[in-house]
């Protein structure tokens, strides 16, 4: 048996469906950012996996701009919850409603 | 031969990896769970001709990323049991039957067409750091510029939210 490009996408869709019950299902803000960032892992895949079958090298360089963008996006993430935690005491986003009406 | 090896292997790894990340009531579990997974992408990455960015996975990913997880954790406590109880009523079975849904929709897209588009062109690709510097260095030299634009304001922004505490006089709470 010989594996398939299409075999790396459906594991990356399988990833990035638990990513997506990581978010929805936990209360943990930093959990849910490590959900983001199996999402973003997943998506990396499929496109090292496309690139080889269209033999083009694009697909690594996009891996290298999400790989930017997510470290970007988790030191501010991870700021932001450092400082709403100094402020509340908690990670729950459940507990985050100082925008209720 | 060797491949399919690797993708049995690393691929259930992969998915234990990411199924402890969602179910561990431990966060310091849950940050491990991510970074097995991410070893094991870095594997496929090699498998699929990227040796690069399997580099970079391992050393920014596993290595600074979740390091940085690793001490936020730290910083904000282990020990405080999270409240699982959900407040949603409907939310467990509206996830599970969207993720269904997904599934689903994965299968009938599979099907028919994984790839869309160019088809094959070129001889192999082989994922050195000179492939990909010249081409993110060619085609790609205008957004690799922005990513730079984007770091810098990525630092002063956590900067700024480190900086200006209660004491700064700009949160009024």
């Amino acid at each position: 048996m010989i594996v398939t490009p299409a075999w790396y996408m459906a594991l990356a869709a399988v990833l990035f469906a638990i990513g997506v019950a990581g978010m929805l299902l936990r209360r943990n803000a930093l959990i849910m950012f490590m959900s983001i960032e199996l999402m973003l892992n997943a998506a990396n895949l499929t496109f090292v996996a496309a690139g080889r079958e269209l033999n083009l090298i694009d697909g690594q360089v996009s891996v290298l701009f999400v790989m930017v963008v997510a470290a970007a996006e988790v030191v501010v993430g991870l700021a932001i919850v450092v400082a709403v935690f100094r402020r509340r005491a908690t990670a729950s986003v459940d507990e985050l409603a100082g925008l209720r009406g | 031969m060797l491949e399919l090896v690797l993708f049995v292997v690393f691929g259930a790894t992969a998915l234990y990896g990411a199924v402890a990340m969602v179910m561990a009531r431990n966060p310091i579990y849950s940050a491990l769970g991510l970074m097995l997974t991410m070893f094991s992408l870095a594997v496929f990455y090699v498998s699929n001709a990227g040796h690069f960015v399997a580099v970079v996975q391992v050393i920014v990913y596993a290595g600074a990323v979740m390091t940085l997880f690793l001490f936020v954790i730290m910083l904000i406590g282990v020990d405080k049991a999270e409240d699982r109880s959900e407040s949603l009523p409907l939310q467990r079975p509206l996830v599970l039957s969207l993720l269904v849904l997904f599934a689903a929709g994965v299968l009938v897209a599979g099907s028919r067409a994984w790839f869309t588009g160019l088809g094959s062109v070129g001889p192999p690709i082989n994922g050195t750091i000179e492939a990909v510097g010249e081409r993110l260095f060619d085609t790609w030299l205008l957004p690799f510029e922005v990513t730079a634009l984007l770091l810098i304001v990525a630092a002063a922004g956590t900067i700024a939210l480190a900086m200006f505490r209660r004491d700064g006089g700009e949160d009024g709470s």
